[in-house]
C-alpha cells in the first residue's frame, strides 16, 4: 500500500487540488484522507500527480526493425517520459494484419515496463484492398484499427471494411489525407516551401481526405478516430461532423509546439507525416484542443536511425520519437497560457483511455494505479543522446524544455524514477 | 570591400554589399578574360574539385574554365557513374573527397538542401551549382552583373522574370538578389507554374504577358523543362508558346531599351522567339554567357581569400 501526501492531483474529469492519495495493489483505492495504518508515504513534495499518459500511434520497431527500437527500449522511453500506456501502431514489418501476427507482438510486449496495446491494421498488408479479420483481432487483443498514413484509393474496399467493422464496434483509426495530392510533398504549402525549394501539399489535401472519411462514416455508422488534425481549414467539418456522429480527433504534439519554419536548414528531424505546417495552423490546432474539437495528443513517436535522417531532405525519413519529450513538450501549452493542467491531461490521458474502452486515464478511486509525478516548472536542455530510446530522431535537441517526470508508476509498480 | 561568406550556399544569405564586392570584382575580370592571355594566379596551387550529381555541360564548362584561368587544379566528377551508383550515401562522397583535401567544391544536386547538407560535412569552401529547386547563386549573380553593365544601374530597375518560376532554382536566387538590391520584381506565369505561397514574396504577380511586360527594363525568360510540358502543367507547348512565349509583339509592351535574358540553353520556339533570341540589340544572353565566367572567378577568388585567412588564423593559433 502507497499513500502519496502534498500532491497535486491533477483529475482530467474535474480539476487541480492538493491532497493524498492511496493505492492497494494495482488501483486507487482512496482520494484524500489520512495515511492508512501500514501504508507506505511518499511525499509529493507539492508536485503534480497524475494518471499516466495513454500514447495513442507509437511506433515500435518490432518485428522488423528492432534496430530502431524494441518493445523493451519503447517501455523505458515511456516510462521516463510519464506514458504509462502505449498504443502501438501496426505498420511494422510485416504489418500486424493477422491475428498471428497480434499475437506475437503481444508476446514480445511482455519486456515492456510500461502497458502496450495494440492496433492492427484496418486491410491485409496495409494495402487499402482487403478487409483483415477484423472479428479474430478483436478478439486477439487488437484496440483499433488502422492502416497508419497509407490512405486507401479504393473508397468501396474501405467502405465495407468500416462496415464490417461497425457490426462488431471496432473503432478505426484514420488518417486524413488526399493522396494524390500530397504524394512527394516535403513540407506544406508556403513561403518557406517555396523559397527552399521543396515539393510541399496545400493544407486542403487534409480536408479533402477528413471529408471523404467522414461522409463514408456517415453511410456506414462506423466508430472513427482521425489521427491527426493539423490545419484550421478541417475545423470546421470536423466540428460538424461530431454532433451527430461517432467521431473522435487526435493531434500529435509537434503539430502542436513547431512550425514550417523551424524545419530552418533543411533540418531532417523536423520532418513530419503531414509536414509541420504555419504558424496560424498551429496556433488554431492549440485552441481547438482547448475547445475540445480536438480530443487526443499523442506524441506519434516514429523511431528513425541516423543514416535515414542524414540525407537530402527530400529523401530523409519522416517522423520523430516522441515518448519521453511528449509531456515536457505539452507543458508549454500550459505554461503559455493555452491549456489547464487538468484539460491537458483530458488530452493525454483521459479522452484516449475511454475512446479505447481502457479503464485508464482516471483519477477515481477503482482506476488503475498508473500515475506520473511530475514538477511542471523544473527547466533542462534536452540532449538527444540522453533519451532512453534506440532512435534519437527528436526535434527538441539542444531546447531549453520545462517539466520533469519525478516517477511514473504502472498498476502501483514503479517502473521509473527514485 | 565586404565579402565574409565561407561558402556560396545561396544568395539568401549574402548581404547587398557582399554582391556588389563580387559583381565589383566580377567586372575586372570580365577584362582579363577579354585579353588573349587570360591568366592569373590567385587561385595558384589550390585544388577545385567540380562535383555534379545532375547532369550539366554550360555551367560546368564555366566554373572550369574560371578555375584554370584562376591557375587552380581543376577536377570534374561525373558523379552519374561513380560510386553514387553503387549506394554510397551522399555524406560518404563528401567525406572522401574531403580527405583528399580540396580547397574548392563546386557541387550541383537534384535535391534542395542537398549542397547545404554536403558544407556542413567538409572543410573546404563550396560553392553550389544549383540545388533541386533551391538556388543557383552564382546564375543571380552573373544575371546581375549583365543587368548592371547593360543599364548602368542594379536599383530602382522594373524587371520581369516570366515562365516556369515554380521549379525554377534561377528564379529563386534571382528574385532574393534583385529584391535585396531594391528593384521592382514582376512574375509573369500560367498559375499552375508559380510557386504556392507566392503572394508573400513581395512580387507583382501577372498571368498575362502584355500586362506583365508593360514598361518592363529587363526581361528574364525561364527556361520551360520538358518534363513540366507532360506532367500536365500547361495543355500544350503552342499554347504556352502562344500566351508566354516572348516573341516581337509581346516584348513591344516593355520599355522601348528593355533588355532580354535566358540563362539557357534554349527552347526556341517554346518559351522564347529564335529570331529575338538572336537580336544583338535586344537580347544580352551571350553576354550572360561571358560573365558567367568572370562571376565565377570573382567568387572563387573570394571565397579562397575568406579560406585562406581562416586557415592562418587556426596556424597562429595552433602556434599560440
Amino acid at each position: 500500500m502507497l499513500h502519496f501526501t502534498n500532491a497535486l492531483l491533477i483529475d482530467p474529469e474535474g480539476g487541480e487540488h492538493l491532497s493524498s492519495l492511496t493505492i492497494q495493489g494495482d488501483v486507487i483505492t482512496a482520494l484524500g484522507g489520512d495515511t492508512p495504518a501500514g501504508a507506505t508515504v511518499v511525499d509529493a513534495g507539492g508536485h503534480c500527480l497524475a494518471p499516466g499518459i495513454v500514447d495513442w500511434g507509437v511506433k515500435i520497431g518490432e518485428p522488423g526493425e528492432r534496430h530502431r527500437e524494441s518493445f523493451r527500449s519503447a517501455g523505458l522511453a515511456a516510462a521516463a517520459g510519464g506514458v504509462t500506456t502505449i498504443i502501438a501502431r501496426p505498420d511494422t514489418k510485416p504489418a500486424i494484419d493477422t491475428p498471428e501476427t497480434l499475437e506475437f507482438v503481444t508476446r514480445r510486449a511482455a519486456e515492456s515496463v510500461v502497458r502496450i496495446r495494440h492496433m492492427a491494421a484496418l486491410t491485409k498488408h496495409r494495402d487499402g484492398q482487403e478487409m483483415t479479420e477484423i472479428g479474430f483481432l478483436l478478439d486477439a487483443g487488437a484496440v483499433a484499427f488502422t492502416d497508419v498514413y497509407n490512405v486507401s484509393t479504393n473508397t468501396k474496399a474501405l467502405a465495407r471494411a468500416m462496415t464490417y467493422a461497425r457490426s462488431l464496434g471496432a473503432l478505426i483509426v484514420g488518417h486524413a489525407q488526399e493522396p494524390g495530392l500530397s504524394a512527394g510533398a516535403a513540407a506544406t504549402h508556403g513561403k518557406f516551401a517555396s523559397l527552399y525549394g521543396l515539393p510541399s501539399v496545400s493544407p486542403m489535401a487534409e480536408k479533402i481526405g477528413l471529408d471523404r472519411d467522414l461522409g463514408l462514416v456517415e453511410m456506414t455508422g462506423a466508430r472513427y478516430h482521425v489521427d491527426q488534425i493539423t490545419v484550421a481549414a478541417s475545423l470546421p467539418a470536423l466540428e460538424r461532423a461530431k454532433a451527430t456522429l461517432d467521431v473522435t480527433a487526435g493531434v500529435s504534439i509537434h503539430h502542436l509546439t513547431l512550425n514550417e519554419y523551424d524545419v530552418g536548414d533543411y533540418r531532417t528531424f523536423f520532418k513530419m507525416t503531414p509536414p509541420l505546417r504555419s504558424e496560424d495552423d498551429r496556433l488554431a490546432m492549440v485552441q481547438a484542443v482547448a475547445d475540445g474539437v480536438i480530443d487526443v495528443i499523442a506524441s506519434f513517436h516514429t523511431p528513425a536511425d541516423e543514416e535515414s535522417k542524414r540525407l537530402p531532405f527530400e529523401e530523409a525519413a519522416s517522423g520523430a520519437v516522441g515518448l519521453q519529450t511528449l509531456l515536457p513538450a505539452a507543458l508549454r501549452l500550459v505554461h503559455g497560457g493555452h491549456l489547464t493542467l487538468s484539460q491537458l491531461f483530458r488530452a493525454l490521458s483521459f479522452n484516449p483511455a475511454r475512446r479505447l474502452g481502457l479503464p485508464q486515464g482516471r483519477m477515481a478511486v477503482g482506476a488503475p494505479a498508473d500515475l506520473v509525478l511530475f514538477d511542471p516548472n523544473a527547466p533542462f536542455l534536452l540532449d538527444r543522446f540522453k533519451l532512453e530510446s534506440k532512435s534519437k530522431n527528436t526535434p527538441f535537441d539542444g531546447t531549453r524544455m520545462e517539466g520533469k517526470v519525478l516517477a511514473t508508476w504502472v498498476g502501483g509498480q514503479k517502473v521509473y524514477g527514485s | 570591400m565586404t565579402f565574409r561568406a565561407r561558402h556560396l550556399l545561396g544568395i539568401d544569405h549574402l548581404a547587398p554589399a557582399e554582391i556588389t564586392t563580387v559583381l565589383d570584382l566580377a567586372d575586372r575580370y570580365v577584362d582579363l578574360n577579354r585579353r588573349t592571355v587570360k591568366s592569373a594566379d590567385v587561385l595558384a596551387g589550390m585544388t577545385q574539385i567540380n562535383m555534379f550529381f545532375e547532369n550539366s555541360t554550360r555551367t560546368q564548362a564555366s566554373f572550369e574554365l574560371a578555375g584554370k584561368r584562376l591557375g587552380a587544379d581543376v577536377m570534374n566528377m561525373s558523379v552519374a557513374q561513380s560510386s553514387v551508383k553503387k549506394g554510397e550515401t551522399l555524406i560518404d562522397t563528401a567525406l572522401t573527397l574531403n580527405a583528399m583535401r580540396p580547397d574548392l567544391l563546386v557541387v550541383r544536386h537534384g535535391s534542395s538542401g542537398a549542397v547545404n547538407l554536403l558544407a556542413s560535412k567538409v572543410n573546404c569552401a563550396v560553392l553550389n551549382a544549383g540545388d533541386g529547386q533551391h538556388e543557383h547563386p552564382t546564375q543571380a549573380l552573373l544575371d546581375a552583373l549583365t543587368i548592371r553593365r547593360a543599364k548602368g544601374r542594379l536599383q530602382r530597375l522594373t524587371i520581369a522574370i516570366c515562365g516556369d518560376i515554380a521549379h525554377s532554382r534561377v528564379a529563386r536566387s534571382n528574385l532574393i538578389l534583385l529584391g535585396k538590391m531594391e528593384n521592382r520584381l514582376r512574375l509573369i506565369a500560367p498559375p499552375t507554374l508559380m510557386p504556392p505561397g507566392v503572394k508573400d514574396f513581395g512580387c507583382e504577380l501577372y498571368d498575362n504577358m502584355a500586362e506583365g511586360l508593360k514598361g518592363a527594363d529587363v526581361v528574364m525568360m525561364l527556361r520551360l523543362q520538358k518534363e513540366r510540358m507532360d506532367g500536365g502543367f500547361i495543355p500544350s507547348e503552342r499554347e504556352y508558346y502562344h500566351r508566354f512565349g516572348l516573341d516581337a509583339e509581346k516584348l513591344s509592351h516593355a520599355a522601348p531599351d528593355a533588355i532580354v535574358m535566358h540563362p539557357g540553353p534554349m527552347n526556341r520556339g517554346v518559351e522564347i522567339d529564335g529570331e529575338l533570341a538572336d537580336d544583338i540589340n535586344r537580347s544580352v544572353i551571350q553576354e550572360q554567357v561571358e560573365m558567367g565566367v568572370a562571376v565565377r572567378m570573382a567568387c572563387m577568388d573570394l571565397l579562397a581569400r575568406n579560406l585562406r585567412a581562416e586557415r592562418g588564423r587556426a596556424a597562429l593559433g595552433a602556434m599560440a
